[in-house]
């Protein structure tokens, strides 16, 4: 926190148009009398604000994208610094490898550092919709998710760790530039 | 490589330990001199075991392979403590252990003797087969160590790899930013801090002022940049409602604008300004403008620079040689002498010799960034991991692509079964049969097409009468126009009567089909102008008639595309709504879209010798179709059922403008410009025999000039003329390809072998696993036990010393 003091918002980050754009939207998040410059950056703000931006409501993995960026105590509120975070993770400038290792995070669902067939399952159904029409039956949850250890667990251990991810996530040309949220 | 580490396994010690009969492994000290007694101990523990071996026995023999004998729920908690602080499943969590990983990653790169290169770091997966390792450290360092270490590391690189180093690291913006100062080299710090006293600081803070100051400006700058980029608030609206697929059209149309605008800059400056600078005296007078000319661009457009009839051939601006007829002549002061047959020929050759090399180069870069070796495997893993597309922001849209996420997955579980059981021979006749029916069919119609254009061609030039009228030369373009727009329908309903079990193979033939189509089209078109209109126009300006077609051409296509967009989206969308009562609106039809755009800019560049201005008609033409086609799309369409890979698309969309359509083009170029004889009455080349002989005369010129400039001519001649040089660059061109061929493929072959030996790990590990395991259980059965015993029978506590002492 030490840094803030007397400095301005371009001193403090890796770059720049993005951050002046997002102090703009997080201060537009704050109540009227926390939009100082000072004040602005010591606020936090709770999960429900975050998530009404237009960039993340229609998102399926929003909860999970809010928790893994927050780093206050009781992981239900997200500061400046956090936004900022999550806004370059998510921007042009991050390098795939980067992406790759915090789209693991927002997919491990249980938080405990493997892909395991329960959050395979619980991201399968974000993928295709809650609803109990829309979700995938039980048995082609069971073969899409053997399809799927099959092909990228390598070391036959049932579950994904982060690099079988960023392996799978190699192969893919698409992921970088579907993995971003343009503010 | 590895030095031999000692693992010293940190598990937690319970006081049944010391009790237990066989020796736990991480107390053993001794080395097994051979596998002989390795194996009768685990004979031994597995008659103990009984039970368990059976179990593990029905498992394995289904796979041969070793697998977890439990699943992870039902495992001891001491197990499932260690099983998370393994390295690979910290990895993804502890800051440590990034920093750590970062760590080593620093410290291979200081110890390669050259720089590496920036893109090329390796994925090191195990962060505990490394020389220095700090995970498994048995003084287990604090973090704060573990983070001086790499600050230490990271000042000894350079300042340029030191930055590439921290923006790939994956931790937060504060801690990046403190370990980006406290790695700034001392030095600067330490000249910081000596200038303490009177002016030196009063220096100091003026030059960090105008640093300060500089750097918000070029910030200002960079953000001012990008709000300029033309359209960018309208891409990322249509980004945020249908994804990326329909996005890559619309940058797709970008591309063209840009490949356009360089040419019409080439042209402009090297041919029409001189031109228009030194206008020629015109033939007769100018005809009065109607409206027609927009369409069919003869009338009042005919003698203007917009066609190559109104060249001079003649060199512009040409001091004077000798006085005609005893006149005065007054030289212009400092004019130069414009070649302006020798302009003309070789801008429009170095036009398409650069939209040639910036093609060839965004397709490779393109190639280069969508093909990965590999990628066709693992299509179900991938789908699911990198399909959500974080762009989209609307709710309906994100609904929507739920909904193609699920019928994809669905697809791809049924190709899979289907896959696992294969057709019957017979049904795999039935399925060629049918294959080849509908592949006839749809060439039958493109053969079709283009007969009727023949056909239908020399029908006009037989006819005289027609020939007269204005608006009858709009009868061919809409012709072709219509048949052109009619067969791609008629190929799609003939593609739904065949079975595919891809869906994306699919698409991929109704692009080629059309593709096929207008390929013929185009042929015939071509044939038709240089073969029968030149020998047809013989003293009139044929070339200028080619362009003028071109050009109506160009137009016509423009407004069918506009008729298209009207009844094609808008009034089905209505008829859909209001009549059929579907919810759906009609689908933005990519593949049609963007081989429209490539047969707009092919006739461009087939246009472009005989009509210098036509790239600025296609821009405009560019420009209004990007405004029309985004109205529509907003309002009309929805985005395609089925999910395109962004990045493969733009790939095959610059290969298919770069290999038909540029290359028929620049074929189209080098007939016309070597073996036609252009007209005698008008344009730059009026005497010559063919266009090129321009060049020729030019090079004998420069022969009879003297010996200085004699390195032209012979460049010209062994270079240009002589077919062997061409023949030894496409012979190296192809080894080279050969060449990469061979490394991509060895490149699989060690990705094999790697993936084998990783999966030999596996097994070692979960074979490990699960003797841990099996371990945990023998003493928390025991510990039950021994409490139960002590329940029932209260020994003396000094039994349970003795025991403990053991």
């Amino acid at each position: 926190k030490g840094g803030f003091e007397g400095k301005p918002i371009a001193e403090n980050t890796d770059s720049s148009p993005l951050s002046t754009r997002a102090h703009r939207r997080f201060c537009e998040l704050l109540p009227q009398e926390q939009r100082s410059v000072e004040q602005s950056l010591l606020a936090q703000v709770p999960f429900e604000q975050i998530l009404s931006l237009p960039e993340l409501k229609a998102n399926p993995f929003k909860e999970r994208i809010c928790r893994v960026f927050s780093t206050s105590p009781t992981r239900d509120s997200l500061s400046f610094e956090d936004f900022l975070d999550l806004l370059s993770v998510f921007s042009d400038t991050a390098t795939p490898d980067i992406k790759s290792h915090y789209a693991f995070r927002i997919f491990d669902f249980d938080d405990d550092g493997t892909l395991n067939r329960e959050d395979l399952s619980r991201l399968v159904n974000c993928l295709t919709g809650e609803g109990e029409d829309t979700r995938l039956s039980a048995s082609e949850m069971k073969q899409l998710i053997d399809n799927i250890l099959e092909e990228s667990d390598i070391d036959r251990d049932g579950t994904i760790n982060l690099s079988e991810f960023q392996h799978v996530i190699s192969r893919s040309p698409d992921f970088a530039s579907s993995f971003k949220i343009v503010l | 490589m590895a030095q031999p580490l000692a693992f010293i396994l940190d598990v937690p010690e319970t006081p049944g330990d010391q009790g237990s009969q066989e020796p736990s492994p991480y107390d053993e000290s001794e080395v097994h001199d051979s596998f002989h007694q390795l194996i009768q101990e685990q004979s031994q523990w597995a008659a103990q075991e009984g039970l368990e071996l059976q179990q593990r026995e029905q498992e394995a023999t289904g796979s041969g392979q070793q697998t977890l004998r439990r699943p992870e729920g039902t495992q001891s908690t001491a197990t499932l403590r260690i099983l998370a602080s393994m390295p690979s499943r910290t990895i993804g969590r502890s800051r440590g252990a990034i920093i750590s990983q970062y760590y080593s990653r620093t410290v291979q790169l200081r110890r390669r003797s050259s720089r590496p290169l920036l893109g090329n770091f390796v994925l090191s997966a195990r962060p505990s087969l490394r020389l220095y390792d700090l995970e498994l450290d048995p003084t287990a360092r604090e973090e704060e160590e573990k983070q001086s270490l790499l600050v230490k590391e990271l000042q000894s690189l350079a300042v340029a790899q030191r930055d590439h180093m921290l923006r790939g690291m994956p931790l937060s913006l504060a801690e990046k930013r403190s370990l980006r100062e406290k790695s700034r080299t001392p030095r600067g710090k330490w000249r910081g801090q000596q200038g303490s006293g009177g002016v030196c600081s009063c220096c100091g803070r003026l030059r960090y002022a105008c640093v300060l100051a500089l750097h918000s400006l070029g910030l200002a700058l960079l953000s001012g940049l990008q709000a300029l980029t033309p359209w960018r608030y309208a891409l990322k609206r249509i980004g945020g409602q249908f994804g990326s697929s329909v996005l890559s059209y619309f940058l797709f149309l970008k591309t063209l604008l840009a490949f356009n605008a360089l040419l019409q800059l080439l042209l402009v400056a090297f041919i029409v300004g001189p031109q228009v600078a030194f206008p020629p005296a015109l033939p007769g007078p100018a005809p009065i403008c109607t409206g027609l000319e927009l369409l069919t661009g003869a009338g009042c457009f005919t003698h203007t620079v917009m066609f190559y009839g109104h060249y001079g051939n003649a060199t512009l601006n040409q001091p004077c040689g000798s006085p005609l007829d005893g006149s005065q002549c007054t030289p212009r002061a400092g004019g130069l002498p414009y070649n302006m047959p020798l302009a003309y020929l070789y801008t429009v050759g170095a036009g398409f010799f650069i939209t040639c090399i910036t093609l060839v180069y965004s397709m490779a870069h393109s190639f280069g960034e969508s093909y990965r070796v590999g990628s066709t495997s693992g299509i179900h893993a991938i789908t699911v991991f990198c399909s959500w597309d974080y762009k989209v922001t609307q709710k309906r849209a994100s609904r929507l692509q739920q909904d193609n996420i699920r019928t994809r997955l669905k697809e791809l579980l049924a190709e899979w079964q289907l896959r696992q059981s294969p057709r019957s021979v017979c049904g795999r006749l039935r399925q060629a049969a049918a294959l080849g029916l509908a592949w006839l069919l749809c060439l039958g119609t493109a053969l079709g097409c283009a007969v009727a254009i023949h056909v239908f061609s020399e029908f006009l030039i037989q006819s005289p009468e027609a020939a007269g009228q204005e608006a009858a030369l709009l009868v061919l373009p809409l012709v072709v126009g219509l048949l052109n727009l009619g067969a791609p329908y008629l190929c799609r309903v003939l593609a739904a009567l065949e079975p595919h079990d891809s869906p994306v193979l699919e698409v991929y033939v109704a692009i080629c089909r059309n593709l096929i189509l207008k390929l013929a089209i185009l042929g015939t078109l071509c044939y038709h102008w240089l073969g029968r209109r030149v020998a047809v126009l013989q003293d009139q300006c044929w070339e200028d008639f080619v362009g003028q077609e071109l050009y109506r051409f160009l137009v016509m296509d423009f407004v069918l595309m506009l008729l298209d967009t009207l009844f094609g989206e808008l009034v089905w969308r209505i008829i859909s709504e209001k009549k059929l009562k579907r919810r759906r609106k009609p689908e933005f039809d990519i593949a049609r879209n963007v081989l429209e755009l490539i047969y707009g800019q092919t006739l461009t560049w087939l246009g472009v010798l005989f009509s210098p201005l036509l790239p600025a008609v296609q821009i405009i033409k560019l420009l209004l179709v990007f405004y029309v086609k985004k109205t529509s799309l907003l309002a009309n369409c929805q985005a395609p059922r089925r999910p395109w890979l962004a990045s493969h698309m733009s790939t095959i969309f610059l290969t298919l403008l770069c290999f038909p359509a540029f290359l028929g083009a620049a074929i189209f170029l080098c007939y016309a410009v070597w073996q036609v004889k252009p007209s005698s009455t008008c344009g730059p080349f009026r005497t010559l025999d063919s266009m090129y002989e321009a060049g020729r005369v030019w090079v004998r010129y420069l022969e009879a000039a003297g010996p200085r400039v004699s390195w032209l001519p012979w460049v010209h001649r062994y270079l240009v003329e002589n077919t062997f040089f061409v023949f030894l660059v496409s012979a190296l061109l192809l080894a080279v390809i050969y060449l990469n061929i061979q490394v991509v493929r060895g490149q699989r072959r060690v990705i094999c072998l790697l993936k084998e030996q990783i999966s030999n790990e596996g097994e070692d590990k979960i074979f490990l696993i699960n003797k841990l395991h099996s371990i945990y259980e023998r003493k928390e059965r025991e510990e039950r036990s021994r409490v139960g015993t002590t329940e029932e029978t209260a020994a003396p506590p000094t039994l349970l010393t003795d025991e403990r002492d053991d």
